[in-house]
């Protein structure tokens, strides 16, 4: 809730105060006071770490896989950590991205329709299953971890009946040689060579979601009502803060950010597998919650939510840079996110302690 | 305005009505309209209404192009031999033992099982033995499907392919092989990979996780550039192999790469040299095999195998016999 207040908060002055028991924070408890410096320390001390131990992390190639690996991740982690400052969850997100691209796929392949149309309504779609999620969870009044959990199941198991039906097989069709894939695919999968260093386009996007998803969380109305919502639903309703709207707005960012990442997998790999994107709801919100993002709600920031996924996709590249045995990949990446979340934890108790003595 | 929700509701329930019925119509579709393209085959040779019901019982994780080559294989068995099949999966060992016992309970004349997991398999087998309803393994299970008492076991030898990928490579002059492991703890996939091993000392296996294509070609991409001594990559299912070629041109890298598997992708990229061979173990066979053998035990009292392992695999395919195996890859058949 501090993230709310900030902005309007006047920085105190040294005129007479008001409140007797409202304490200055100086520069640096504001700071640490910040849900993203926690993530930011965790990410330093791994880069650290990794750059000692890996030396094949240590060049420009390697640094640009890892932020690919983590925009892929990252760009839907960014609506998925807005929505749960907002308060709700999406177990549904990592499958939905592939409902979008394999809706794309088969329908502009079996159809002969450019695939630009292809693309727009699976766009429609993706919002119409975040609108869903959302009008569900506000109407019943059924936790979202459930409701996003029967369509996390419904989705899964469509992709994979439906897929089926349409090619006989459970991979989509290969769709490079259809119009409309050029363009798409510059747009979605481009990639360019700078100083014979790969950067791909995911990536400039993944920064572009967070500066915007930044932006409104502190800067805009909206901002403030995810906030508020996430906090305390009942009291935000109480002062006319739209929960309903705010809380299915914030389910449709998230399935909007989903179409995205499942147009950059389709038009990269050219053909999807149905069952693949299971479990990769659970990486988005390791990456907002690693960011410092709360599980209750209320609480976190695009920043933080950004160095989460940050965090995931450099460890979990990291540990092959670093040549160890595979047989422990999880053990390793399970230490990692929770030396990640342990600094993180460190940093806010330094934090509030101060605040407090 | 109360009624509106409720009329929603209702209107709802009957869609789910709907769209259940309807998928219980497809998926009883599909199989005959597969089979209309093999129609001509054999119009002449169906038609054997032997009313044996058969049940297929698996550990498929639901979603991989290979689980659909053994089902396709099994219903062409099924099809050709007038045979009912009930086919069923689960990849969790205690459930896949209900599954099996759930078969056992139904009164079906025969069941063909994979026994990946055969300590939590055994109960249920003996159950079927003790209903004197005759079991033959397939696919998995090659060191226990006798000690389990089954009829016959039809698959490959993972150990045996992964060494003979291993000595092909050798012969070639590779020294440090990359194992791509997509699924962590499967024995089927360690056992491939510790065959490479025995023949090629210098092999490193790796794990990605198989249900994201970009984290594969991201880890492949890592493990390329910190070893630049990995002269071939040895992949275990044809998604991993596609991924493969995209971190090799990422990397500028040029290791071999062979697969285990095939799929419609693989096969062109064999075709176009890209991928130098794929171990095949042939799924549709070890479908086909499994129901038939049944059949044939239960009509004319025939075991197949001589009390020895039939195997499927493995079977070579590279650049001199793809133009002879590609359509039938198309055609979801091998």
């Amino acid at each position: 809730m501090s993230q709310t207040l900030q902005p309007t908060t006047p920085p105190a002055s040294t005129g007479p105060a008001q409140d007797s028991n409202r304490v200055k924070l100086g520069w640096s408890n504001r700071l640490l006071a910040r849900p993203d410096v926690g993530a930011l320390v965790a990410a330093v001390v791994i880069l650290i770490f990794f750059l000692i131990v890996a030396p094949a992390f240590r060049s420009a190639d390697s640094f640009a896989t890892v932020l690919y690996q983590a925009s892929t991740y990252g760009i839907v982690a960014v609506g998925v950590g807005m929505l749960m400052i907002g308060g709700e969850f999406d177990l549904s997100a990592g499958v939905a991205v592939f409902s979008a691209g394999l809706l794309n796929s088969m329908f502009c392949y079996n159809l002969g329709i450019n695939l630009w149309i292809g693309a727009a309504l699976a766009l429609v779609f993706a919002l119409g299953i975040g609108f869903l999620n959302g009008y569900l969870v506000m109407r019943t009044g059924i936790p979202s971890f459930l409701i996003t959990l029967g369509t996390f199941f419904v989705l899964q198991g469509a992709n994979l009946g439906i897929t089926k039906l349409v090619t006989g097989s459970v991979s989509s069709q290969d769709i490079s040689q259809m119009d409309g894939y050029k363009s798409l695919g510059s747009i979605f999968a481009g990639s360019w060579k700078i100083g014979g260093v790969t950067i791909w386009g995911t990536v400039i996007w993944w920064l572009g979601f967070v500066a915007i998803s930044a932006y409104i969380l502190t800067r805009t109305r909206i901002g403030n009502w995810i906030y508020a919502v996430g906090g305390n639903a009942a009291s935000a309703r109480a002062v006319g803060v739209p929960v309903t709207k705010v809380k299915i707005g914030l389910f449709m960012t998230v399935s909007f950010l989903g179409w995205f990442d499942g147009m950059h997998y389709l038009y990269r790999f050219n053909t999807l597998q149905a069952n693949n994107g299971v479990g990769d709801e659970f990486i988005f919100i390791i990456a907002a919650v690693v960011g410092g993002t709360l599980l209750t709600g209320g609480f976190g920031n695009a920043i933080g939510v950004a160095i989460g996924a940050f965090i995931f996709g450099m460890t979990s590249l990291c540990i092959v840079y670093a040549g160890w045995d595979p047989n422990w990949f999880k053990a390793f990446l399970g230490v990692m996110l929770l030396l990640a979340v342990g600094v993180n934890l460190y940093i806010k108790n330094l934090s509030t302690k101060r605040k407090v003595g | 305005m109360t009624s509106r929700p409720r009329q929603a509701l209702r209107l709802v329930a009957v869609a789910a009505v709907a769209a259940t019925t309807l998928v219980a119509c497809s998926s009883g579709g599909k199989p005959s309209s597969n089979s209309n393209t093999n129609a001509n085959n054999n119009g002449t040779g169906a038609g054997d209404n032997s009313g044996y019901t058969i049940a297929m019982i698996t550990h498929e994780t639901p979603g991989d192009t290979f689980w659909d080559r053994i089902r396709a294989g099994a219903q062409q068995a099924a099809k050709d031999e007038g045979v009912k099949l009930k086919y069923s999966n689960d990849p969790d060992a205690a459930k896949q033992a209900v599954l099996i016992q759930n078969a056992v309970d139904s009164k079906v004349d025969g069941i063909a099982t994979t026994l990946v997991t055969p300590d939590a398999l055994a109960g249920a087998v003996r159950a079927a033995e003790n209903a004197n309803i005759p079991v033959v393994g397939f696919n998995s299970g090659i060191d226990f499907w006798k000690k389990l008492g089954a009829l016959a076991y039809f698959g490959s030898d993972e150990t045996l392919a992964g060494t003979t990928a291993g000595q092909r490579l050798a012969s070639e002059g590779v020294k440090h092989p990359l194992c791509v492991i997509q699924q962590s703890g499967s024995v089927a996939l360690e056992a491939r990979c510790a065959g490479v091993k025995s023949a090629i000392s210098g092999t490193q296996n790796i794990q990605v996780n198989g249900a994201n294509d970009a984290a594969v070609v991201s880890t492949l991409q890592a493990k390329l550039a910190q070893d630049k001594s990995i002269d071939a990559i040895v992949t275990l299912g044809a998604p991993q192999a596609v991924d493969s070629l995209k971190a090799m041109s990422a990397t500028n890298t040029h290791p071999r790469l062979v697969t285990f598997d095939l799929n419609e992708q693989v096969a062109q990229d064999i075709q176009n040299k890209k991928v130098e061979f794929s171990i095949d173990q042939q799924p549709y066979v070890q479908g086909f095999m499994a129901v038939t053998s049944l059949y044939l035990y239960i009509k004319n009292g025939n075991d197949i195998g001589g009390g020895k392992p039939v195997l499927t695999g493995p079977s070579f395919v590279d650049s001199k016999n793809i133009n002879r195996i590609l359509p039938f890859v198309k055609n979801n058949t091998r």
